[in-house]
């Protein structure tokens, strides 16, 4: 019966109560939300290269060499010579290498010179490997294999017809060599999903009339001729080694970082991505900060709320009073409210939050292909509630031990 | 309980506001006998609510005997003495009698919530409270309307109800007319009237209207049993 005149007090109050359980439960959403996001964020990251032991490119920073080979992120600050890539393929501990070239784009897709070997030895999500939704690999030399958004975005077909533009945001385009797509990509969930593939000799082919950037003549060399040339790349933008020993890895990578002839680096794929973390986590952390405090505002407004109801409920606690309940029944009653806010407020807050997931989860895949995942909440999602709810339960003893005082005060005799 | 002690028993009591130093109420002897019915007047300021809150346990006196029942209150801990007065005190203030967003019958149940002998007193109590909501004349399926729906008068009248169900030896009631006007006053001191012989509960009122006093066992002026000192601090 006390829950039921509790449950009717918070009804008959049941504007401020109600804004007060939304701002709970807002906070509690976007707590929970920010977390996911990181979370999601860290395992799409985790899961987008595996099974590489090590990755080489010019010397620059690990992260650096990490973002730009594997996630298309920035730009390589300098290339590595065929020369090189050649010795490095050469070395015993080699089991596998896969030569990377970047640098010109389709639309708002980056394109990637490679080896058929790519699609072959390219890992994903604990292992596994890329499958084509649809047609087959490179064997043209103006083939071009797309990731599955480029496919959407761009609503192509295989069979289509794609023309490279030269740089990542340039008007000039390599349209007198036009590609033709000859294989999608299925989802992959990773930076593939946005790559246009070509091979390498095709990156090779497209810049023969090129000289640093710039087109050399205004001749253009007829495909036919570039077919029977010698399309042997000079250098390349990375390349991804596996190694036949796990052993090996750190001897490998000694080797090709005192690699006299040319400033090179290899980094292993892990320890490149731990380096980002530690980059990352400030601002992980700096934004779990924010949206705690928000979690910390909510809760001290459904403090003041409770404070600046006890003058307008003195009358209530004194029927109370002269009832029999003894002071500390009255911050009991206090509390338990308060708790009971923040707990409908948490659950409001999860379902709020799902809600959201549902709509966003689609939208944030397409915009940053990041998939967060909807499933029951965790150990440590539940723990927030708790917290939350724990938190509340803490706030609200100032505004109740105020009661407890003004009701020990005012005992029953209240003249309003 | 011992049934010969009656009601109220007050002695040689002497209460000061802790911190207040400027007002100081004593009573030298004053008793309401069992079954009793007795109106205390007096002004706002007299005194009034002190005397209330040392009958009620809110405060406890100095010096002296305050007993309810024969049990003198300042023997009693805090939490007990709130306990005590839910057994054996039904209170009816003024006005503002009952929470609002509660039921007739959640607020007539509520002192019970208290104190589980008087529970046990009121037998069922849903049906008690039933009983005496008809007997008081509030209208059929009262009980499960919210409190603050219903009319001054109707409130007050639950809030006899609530003060008699269990039957506690002594009800206590400030000024409980004050807030109806002169017709309903007189149906509603009736009804009390009625109820409070039916159960055999003694009755203590305090108001400052004299025009009530005819229907009570004895009239006593609150300077003729206390005296009240007011100094400046």
């Amino acid at each position: 019966m006390i829950l039921r005149l509790i449950l009717g007090s918070l009804r008959a109050r049941a504007l401020t109560v109600g804004m007060t359980v939304l701002s709970i439960a807002l906070s509690v959403a976007l707590f929970l939300g920010v977390e996911k996001v990181r979370t999601g964020a860290r395992a799409s990251f985790a899961d987008t290269i595996s099974n590489t032991d090590l990755i080489v490119g010019a010397r620059s920073g690990s992260v650096q060499l990490l973002l730009y080979s594997v996630f298309r992120i920035g730009n390589a600050t300098n290339n590595v010579t065929w020369d090189s890539y050649q010795d490095i393929a050469a070395r015993p501990e080699v089991d596998w290498i896969v030569p990377i070239s970047l640098g010109d784009s389709h639309k708002q897709f980056r394109v990637m010179g490679t080896t058929a070997e790519f699609f072959d030895r390219y890992k994903y999500r604990a292992g596994r490997g890329l499958e084509f939704k649809d047609g087959a690999g490179l064997n043209d030399l103006y083939d071009t294999v797309i990731g599955a958004d480029v496919a959407t975005t761009l609503g192509y077909a295989v069979g289509d017809p794609i023309v490279v533009a030269h740089g990542l945001a340039s008007f000039t385009s390599h349209d007198d060599q036009p590609f033709r797509v000859t294989g999608i990509l299925a989802k992959t969930g990773t930076p593939v999903d946005r790559t246009v593939i070509v091979s390498l000799q095709a990156i090779e082919a497209i810049h023969v009339d090129w000289q640093s950037g710039a087109k050399t003549s205004t001749q253009t060399t007829p495909v036919e001729v570039i077919r029977d040339m010698d399309l042997r790349p000079t250098a390349i933008t990375s390349a991804l080694i596996g190694v036949k020993s796990r052993l090996q890895v750190f001897r490998l990578q000694r080797w090709i970082n005192e690699y006299k002839q040319e400033p090179i680096m290899a980094v292993l794929p892990g320890v490149a991505l731990q380096e980002l973390w530690q980059i990352v986590g400030v601002a992980e952390t700096a934004l779990i900060g924010v949206s705690g405090m928000v979690v910390f505002t909510a809760l001290i407004g459904m403090m003041a709320m409770i404070f600046s109801s006890l003058n307008e409920r003195r009358r209530e606690m004194a029927i109370w009073r002269a009832m029999g309940a003894r002071p500390a029944t009255i911050l009991g009653l206090l509390v338990f409210e308060a708790a009971l806010m923040a707990a409908i407020g948490a659950v409001l807050g999860i379902v709020l939050l799902y809600i959201g997931l549902m709509i966003a989860q689609p939208l944030i895949d397409q915009a940053f292909g990041l998939w967060l995942p909807i499933e029951a909440p965790s150990l440590g999602e539940l723990k927030v509630l708790g917290a939350v709810i724990g938190a509340a339960t803490l706030v609200s003893l100032l505004p109740a031990l105020r009661a407890y005082r003004l009701s020990l005060a005012d005992g029953m005799m209240v003249r309003i | 309980m011992t049934q010969s002690a009656p009601p109220l028993v007050l002695n040689k009591v002497r209460f000061r506001w802790p911190g207040r130093s400027s007002f100081e109420l004593s009573v030298p002897a004053f008793n309401v006998e069992r079954g009793e019915s007795v109106l205390l007047l007096g002004e706002s300021g007299s005194g009034k609510s002190t005397l209330l809150s040392l009958i009620c346990g809110i405060v406890v006196a100095q010096s002296g005997l305050v007993a309810v029942d024969g049990t003198d209150l300042a023997s009693l801990r805090p939490g007990a003495r709130d306990r005590f007065r839910a057994e054996r005190i039904g209170v009816i203030f003024q006005q503002f009698n009952l929470l609002p967003y509660a039921t007739v019958a959640d607020n007539i149940l509520l002192p019970l919530q208290f104190a589980p002998d008087r529970r046990k007193r009121a037998g069922d109590a849903l049906a008690t409270a039933a009983r005496l909501c008809t007997a008081l004349g509030l209208p059929d399926g009262s009980m499960s309307t919210q409190a603050g729906r219903l009319s001054v008068g109707q409130q007050q009248r639950v809030s006899v109800a609530r003060a008699l169900i269990g039957q506690p030896p002594l009800i206590v009631a400030d000024e409980p007319t004050s807030a109806l006007d002169a017709n309903t006053q007189d149906a509603f001191l009736g009804l009390l009237f009625d109820q409070v012989q039916a159960t055999g509960t003694s009755l203590l009122m305090v108001s400052h209207d004299e025009r009530l006093g005819h229907r009570f066992d004895r009239v006593l002026r609150l300077e003729d049993i206390a005296t009240t000192e007011r100094q400046l601090a």
